[in-house]
């Protein structure tokens, strides 16, 4: 709704007739141009980056490319055998996919409650030292994180997740045997809590700059505070969500250390959330140091470039949403 | 402000020239991770004893050390597995240098076992747990290699490298080498098409893993499995002898070695003789025999010449087998071969 107004405001600036602007343009110091001219450098360097970037990438991985096309988008598989070397992305892209979605399938539900409460429940005093203590959490390494995973995720997902789940939901493939001490669950448990923070701080913030005006409007009608909530707040929130979701996503796709610490590594694709499994990035730290061929490090770069565009690919798609939602939020 | 400046100059070419006057060359290598312990022990020592000379070793890894040293980035380079001929052909004028014996143990946790009296293995039992063949712990072939011990009706959990590896090159060496199986399938590299179990970063990872995890069997450098206390097993070798690993098997089973290639790039898995740990192997310094820079020429060579004389001393403490006597003359010939402009670099 914001962002409508916003838009109306600048057509109305447009509507300046050209000749006068042309006038003021030709007029202006040259201390003014310079200055638009070296910011407007400035503004062309990042898409100039992302572009190079794309450029290096895909010819690093050209080898491979041209040695596997688009069978390794499909190909389950990693024969670094220099006899009959195949590389396939399948397990990989799946693994990247699967721990980051399910990730944000948990840490969504639980950062929107947590930022619903800290808005609206706590009392104000209290809302700064609670969101820094969640806002700490976004500051751990993902090393520090990868060696908590390992010592206490790890076993307590083996130990006690794992038998309540297999013995209650053990019909579902997800949760079947075997289990590996090191697998997907820890995975996308470690970057559910990873992720939280970033949620939690946007979903806040959002949830803050709605006016205090739709709460007393709502709590006026006669809400309750769950109603305001659900019924005033959450809705003008909403984009400010999605937009807590697509940074946290971003980051779940990209997070390699902790989640090679405790995905096990294995490029395998399983239903189980209990087996080993293994996502582009971590494979990519894991591999590139030592690559024993030429085609194998191609390979490993084509990894890296179709983690970048699924990045890039999911960025898009959320973005497209946070438009129809805010087109929706404005209706 | 300016005098500040003139100040942080004033300092820091103070400390340039100190370092100048105090180190004359400076050789740069990177490699293999296996035996940074040892190099960088050598490394201090050595500069001690000359301080003119400083050593900087890099453990990026055996496969960054080929690299590095084909691309002339570093003095030296450093590897676990020897240069394949494809490698060669790039960085033409190499030289494989040993410098010093590694071991590669499996290592277990099973606490139902005896830990005074370690499991036995064979090659081709190990290869059937890592193509996930022999599932469980009291498999008959297990069994019959462990006559008396109560092993466990448990899963093995295999755990193998994540990241490529030196380790991964010696323990697939030798699968390959004992089973047809390993050979055809997986094959022998820094890193293998893995049939079975999961994998960890770095011999810590594996041995972290392994520790941690009831009925897991992993594979590490004989330092980790020693330092971090974990079970390793016996290995039978060719001769049928179940042999632990410790520094003197490790230099008994080069000891057997009779007649090398001239390049020195020998496998020692599987190496004959009644003492001989079978999964042992050298670990080379690679560098190159025409050297443009007569100093570092000259460094390089002195240095080596340490290693491979006074500075074996300092390798059993670190768990590293010192080279036997009756191959040092042939690592001589390769030191004494270091040329700038077709000269030696050294006598």
């Amino acid at each position: 709704m914001v962002m409508t107004t916003l838009d109306l405001d600048e057509t109305n600036l447009d509507t300046t007739s050209p000749p006068r602007r042309a006038a003021k343009l030709r007029s202006r110091p040259i201390g003014d141009r310079a200055f638009d001219l070296s910011i407007g450098a400035c503004a062309v360097v990042p898409p100039v980056l992302i572009l190079l970037f794309v450029i290096v990438l895909a010819y690093g991985a050209w080898p491979a490319i041209a040695e596997f096309r688009w069978h390794f988008l499909v190909s389950a598989a990693w024969e670094p055998n220099p006899d009959k070397e195949e590389y396939g992305a399948l397990p990989f892209i799946l693994g990247t996919l699967i721990s980051s979605i399910l990730a944000l399938a948990l840490a969504a539900p639980i950062g929107i409650s947590v930022a619903s409460f800290i808005s609206e429940v706590v009392p104000p005093s209290l809302r700064g030292l609670l969101r820094f203590v969640i806002e700490i959490l976004a500051t751990i390494p993902s090393v520090v994180y990868g060696l908590w995973g390992v010592f206490v995720l790890a076993p307590w997902v083996m130990n006690h997740l794992a038998p309540v789940l297999s013995k209650s939901l053990g019909f579902l493939p997800f949760f079947s045997e075997p289990f590996d001490p090191r697998n997907m669950l820890c995975a996308i448990l470690i970057l559910t809590i990873m992720v939280l923070p970033m949620i939690v701080s946007v979903s806040l913030d959002a949830m803050r700059s709605v006016p205090i005006s739709y709460r007393e409007a709502a709590l006026g009608l006669g809400a309750t505070r769950w109603e305001m909530i659900r019924l005033a707040v959450w809705p003008s929130a909403r984009s400010g969500f999605i937009g807590g979701c697509i940074l946290a996503l971003g980051r779940a796709l990209g997070e390699t250390m902790a989640v090679t610490m405790v995905i096990g590594n294995e490029h395998r694709i399983s239903q189980s959330l209990f087996a080993a499994s293994d996502t582009v990035a971590s494979t990519i730290a894991n591999q590139f140091a030592e690559a024993p061929s030429d085609l194998f490090t191609a390979s490993l770069i084509e990894l890296a470039l179709l983690l970048f565009l699924i990045t890039l690919g999911v960025n898009l798609i959320a973005r497209l949403i946070v438009r129809r939602v805010a087109i929706g939020g404005a209706d | 402000m300016n005098r500040c400046i003139a100040l942080v100059l004033a300092i820091s070419c103070g400390w340039l020239l100190a370092g100048a006057a105090r180190a004359d060359v400076t050789l740069t290598g990177a490699g293999a991770t296996f035996p940074k312990p040892l190099y960088d022990k050598w490394s201090a020592e050595y500069n001690r004893q000359h301080p003119e000379v400083r050593i900087n070793y890099q453990g990026i890894g055996s496969g960054g050390g080929i690299k590095q040293i084909t691309e002339k980035t570093v003095d030296f380079g450093a590897t676990d597995g020897p240069m394949s001929d494809k490698q060669l052909e790039k960085a033409p004028g190499i030289l494989h240098i040993p410098m010093t014996l590694g071991a590669v143990v499996p290592v277990y946790n099973l606490p139902q076992v005896d830990a005074a009296k370690p499991l036995i293995f064979s090659g081709e039992v190990l290869a059937e747990l890592y193509l996930g063949k022999i599932t469980r712990w009291n498999d008959p072939k297990l069994a019959k290699l462990n006559p008396g011990v109560p092993l466990p009706d448990r899963a093995v959990t295999i755990v193998h490298r994540s990241d490529g590896s030196g380790t991964t090159f010696i323990w697939t060496d030798f699968l390959s080498k004992c089973s047809d199986a390993w050979k055809s399938g997986p094959g022998r590299a820094t890193t293998v098409n893995w049939p079975a179990g999961r994998g960890a970063k770095g011999n810590d990872g594996v041995a972290a893993d392994v520790k941690q995890n009831q009925g897991s069997l992993g594979y590490v450098e004989l330092i980790y499995a020693a330092n971090n206390n974990i079970a390793y097993g016996d290995v039978i070798n060719p001769a049928g002898k179940a042999v632990h690993a410790s520094v003197e098997s490790v230099s008994a089973a080069a000891a057997t070695i009779t007649k090398a290639p001239p390049d020195l790039r020998i496998s020692l898995t599987n190496a004959a003789g009644d003492a001989a740990y079978p999964i042992s192997s050298f670990t080379w310094i690679l560098v190159y025999k025409d050297q443009s820079d007569a100093a570092k020429a000259k460094a390089l060579a002195e240095f080596l010449w340490w290693c491979t004389h006074d500075g074996q001393a300092l390798s059993a403490p670190l768990h590293y087998a010192p080279l036997p006597s009756e191959f040092l003359p042939l690592v001589e010939e390769k030191i004494k071969s270091i040329s700038v402009d077709g000269k030696p670099a050294v006598e």
